[in-house]
C-alpha cells in the first residue's frame, strides 16, 4: 500500500516542469568556464601585459614615469653581468633537470612496476607526497643543519676520519643550491612518469619479452618511449621552477650565486620596477620558449 | 614478474627507494630535533641539553616578529583560496566537457598560469594594484595571486576526473526522470567527492606555503612564509627550528584529516 501511496509524489519529481528554455551547450560552458576565465585575465593575462608595459618606462630613484624607453632593455642585455646571471640560471635548470629526471624516472619506475599491491603502491606514493605539501621555506633551511660547517656531514666525516677539517663548500656553494632544489622539485618529475608508467598497458610488457626482447630491451624499446609523455611533462615542471627560483639560490648560496629571479628581486627592493619588468620580459620570453620546444613532445589535453 | 621471486633489480630499486625517503626526510627530522634544543644550543648538532624553551620564545610576540597574526593571516587566505579553487575548478570540469569556442585559448592561458615564473606575477600584480591607487593587501592582491598557482592544479585534475567518467551514469539517471540539476547533485557530485576533496588540499598547502607569489602583493600585513623567509636572514637561534617544527605539523595534521576524508569517501562510494 505504501509503494503505491508514495508513488505519485516521485512521479512528481521526477517529472520537473522546465521553468527555464534550456541553455545551449556552448552558452553553458561559457557560464561554467566565466570565473575561471575571470580570475586568470584579472590576475595573469593583465599583470603580464603591465609588465610589458612598464618594462619601456622610465625611473629614478624614487619613483617610475610613463614613458616609451628601451634603456631598460639595452640595461639588461647590454651587461656582461646579466648574460652571466642567465647562463648561471640556464646550468641550474640543466643540472636539476637531468638529475631528477633521472632519479624521477627510477623512482616512478620502482612504485609502478615492482611494487604489487596497489594499497602498498598508495601507501609509498603518498610518503612520497607528504614533503611537498608542507613548505618550501622550512625544508630549504633545513639543510643547513645537515650540510652546515659544523653539520651533520662534516661530523660524520670527521668522526669516521675520513677528513680532518671540515669540509667548507658544502652549504653555501651551488652544490647546495642543486641538492635543495632537487630536494624541493623531484616530486615534479615523479608525479607525472608515475601516471604514465601506470597506464601502460602490461600486455605490451608481456608481448615484448614473448618475442624474446631482454629486461634492457623491454627497458629502452618499450617503457621509455612509452613513458617520453610523462618525463616532458615533469620537465616542464621542473624547468619552469628552477628558472624562476630565487629564494633557493639566495639562501641555498649564501649570496654568492645568481639567478635571474633574485636579480629581478633585488631590483625590485631598490624600486627599479622597470628594470625588473624588462628582465621579466626576457625570463618570459625564454621559459615560454622552453615550454613550447617541450610541448612538440607531449599533448597535454591528451595524458590527462 | 608474477612468478613470485624477485628479480635481483628490485631489490636495487628499493634501496634506492629508500635512499630517496631518507634523502626527503632526512633534514626535516634533523630541524624536529633541533628545535627541542637547550636554552644555551645553537643552530647544529649537538644537543645542548633539551627543552622547549625555543618553542615558548615563539610565542612571546616580540621576539618572533608577528608570528601569531601571520599564522591566522596564511590560515584564513588558504581556506578562502582553497574554498575557490574547488568550485572554480569545478566549474571549469564541467564546461570542458563540451566542446566550446574559446576553449583552446582557456586551456592554454591556464597552462601559461601554471609556468609563468612566480616572481613575474608578483611584480605584475604588486605594480597593476599600485598603478590602479589600490593598496596590495592579502586579502586582495595576494589572494588573486594565489589562485593563479592553485587553479590551474584544481582545473587540470578536475578534467583528468572528468575525462575518467563516463557519461552513462548521468544518462541512466536522465533515463530514470532526473533533471540535469538532479543528475549533477545526486549522481555526479558524489562520484567525484573525492577528488574535490583532494583538490582542496592542493588549493589550501599551496597557498598556505605559497611565498614568491605573496612577495609584491601582500602588502603591509605579512603572511607566515614570508615571516619565516624573514627570519632567515636575521634569526640566528634555534626558534627558527621550533616555527619550522610548528608549521610543518599543521601541515601534516591537514593533509592526515583531509585523506582520512577522501579515505571515508572512497568507502562509502565503495558501498554505494
Amino acid at each position: 500500500m505504501t509503494t503505491i501511496a508514495s508513488e505519485p509524489v516521485t512521479h512528481a519529481i521526477a517529472t520537473p516542469r522546465r521553468k527555464f528554455p534550456r541553455l545551449s551547450g556552448t552558452v553553458l560552458s561559457w557560464l561554467q568556464a566565466a570565473p575561471l576565465a575571470a580570475v586568470l585575465g584579472v590576475f595573469l593575462a593583465l599583470p603580464i601585459l603591465m609588465i610589458v608595459v612598464v618594462s619601456f618606462w622610465d625611473y629614478d630613484f624614487a619613483r617610475m614615469y610613463p614613458a616609451f624607453v628601451l634603456t631598460n632593455y639595452v640595461e639588461a642585455l647590454g651587461s656582461w653581468v646579466t648574460w652571466k646571471t642567465y647562463l648561471n640560471t640556464l646550468k641550474f635548470a640543466v643540472m636539476v633537470w637531468a638529475i631528477t629526471l633521472v632519479v624521477g624516472f627510477w623512482i616512478a619506475y620502482f612504485l609502478a612496476f615492482h611494487v604489487r599491491t596497489a594499497a602498498v603502491q598508495m601507501v609509498l606514493f603518498l610518503v612520497c607526497t607528504v614533503p611537498f605539501l608542507t613548505s618550501n621555506i622550512i625544508r630549504m633551511i633545513s639543510w643547513i643543519p645537515v650540510l652546515g660547517r659544523n653539520g651533520i656531514v662534516n661530523s660524520a666525516l670527521m668522526k669516521t676520519g675520513l677528513v680532518s677539517a671540515p669540509i667548507e663548500g658544502l652549504l653555501y656553494s651551488d652544490f647546495a643550491v642543486v641538492l635543495a632544489m632537487v630536494h624541493l622539485y623531484a616530486l615534479f618529475m615523479v608525479t607525472p612518469i608515475f601516471n604514465t608508467l601506470m597506464r601502460i598497458d602490461r600486455s605490451l610488457i608481456e608481448a615484448a619479452r614473448d618475442a624474446g626482447a631482454s629486461a634492457r630491451q623491454v627497458l629502452t624499446d618499450v617503457v621509455i618511449p612509452l613513458a617520453k609523455p610523462g618525463m616532458a611533462i615533469g620537465s616542464i615542471f621542473v624547468v619552469t621552477l628552477v628558472m624562476a627560483d630565487f629564494s633557493t639560490v639566495q639562501v641555498m648560496s649564501g649570496g654568492q650565486s645568481a639567478s635571474v629571479a633574485l636579480m629581478m628581486k633585488n631590483q625590485m627592493s631598490l624600486l627599479q620596477y622597470p628594470a625588473a619588468a624588462a628582465n621579466a620580459v626576457v625570463l618570459l620570453v625564454l621559459v615560454l620558449v622552453m615550454v613550447a620546444a617541450m610541448l612538440r613532445i607531449v599533448d597535454i589535453r591528451k595524458e590527462l | 614478474m608474477t612468478d613470485g621471486r624477485r628479480p635481483a633489480s628490485f631489490y636495487l630499486l628499493a634501496a634506492f627507494f629508500g635512499l630517496f625517503v631518507l634523502f626527503l626526510y632526512g633534514p626535516l627530522s634533523a630541524i624536529v630535533i633541533l628545535s627541542f634544543q637547550g636554552p644555551n644550543g645553537g643552530l647544529t648538532f649537538p644537543l645542548n641539553g633539551v627543552s622547549l624553551h625555543w618553542f615558548a620564545n615563539l610565542f612571546e610576540q616580540q621576539a618572533v616578529g608577528d608570528f601569531g597574526g601571520s599564522f591566522r593571516r596564511s590560515l584564513m587566505l588558504g581556506l578562502a583560496v582553497m574554498a575557490v579553487t574547488v568550485v572554480v575548478s569545478l566549474c571549469a570540469g564541467l564546461a570542458f566537457r563540451r566542446r566550446f569556442i574559446g576553449e583552446t585559448a582557456l586551456f592554454y592561458l591556464t597552462v601559461a598560469s601554471l609556468v609563468v615564473p612566480s616572481i613575474i606575477l608578483s611584480l605584475g600584480i604588486g605594480v597593476m594594484f599600485n598603478e590602479a591607487g589600490v593598496e596590495p593587501t592579502w586579502y586582495s592582491s595576494a589572494f588573486g595571486a594565489h589562485l593563479t598557482w592553485t587553479l590551474p592544479f584544481g582545473v587540470l585534475i578536475m578534467m583528468a576526473v572528468f575525462n575518467r567518467f563516463s557519461p552513462s551514469y548521468e544518462e541512466a539517471a536522465r533515463d530514470l526522470g532526473a533533471s540535469p540539476w538532479q543528475a549533477f547533485a545526486h549522481v555526479v557530485l558524489p562520484m567525484i567527492a573525492p577528488s574535490l576533496v583532494g583538490i582542496g588540499l592542493f588549493g589550501f598547502t599551496l597557498s598556505y606555503d605559497e611565498f614568491a607569489r605573496s612577495l609584491m602583493t601582500a602588502g603591509t600585513y605579512n603572511t607566515l612564509p614570508l615571516e619565516i623567509y624573514g627570519m632567515t636572514t636575521n634569526v640566528t637561534t634555534p626558534v627558527l627550528y621550533a616555527l619550522g617544527t610548528v608549521t610543518t605539523v599543521f601541515s601534516l595534521f591537514v593533509i592526515g584529516a583531509t585523506l582520512a576524508v577522501i579515505f571515508m569517501l572512497e568507502r562509502r562510494r565503495a558501498r554505494m
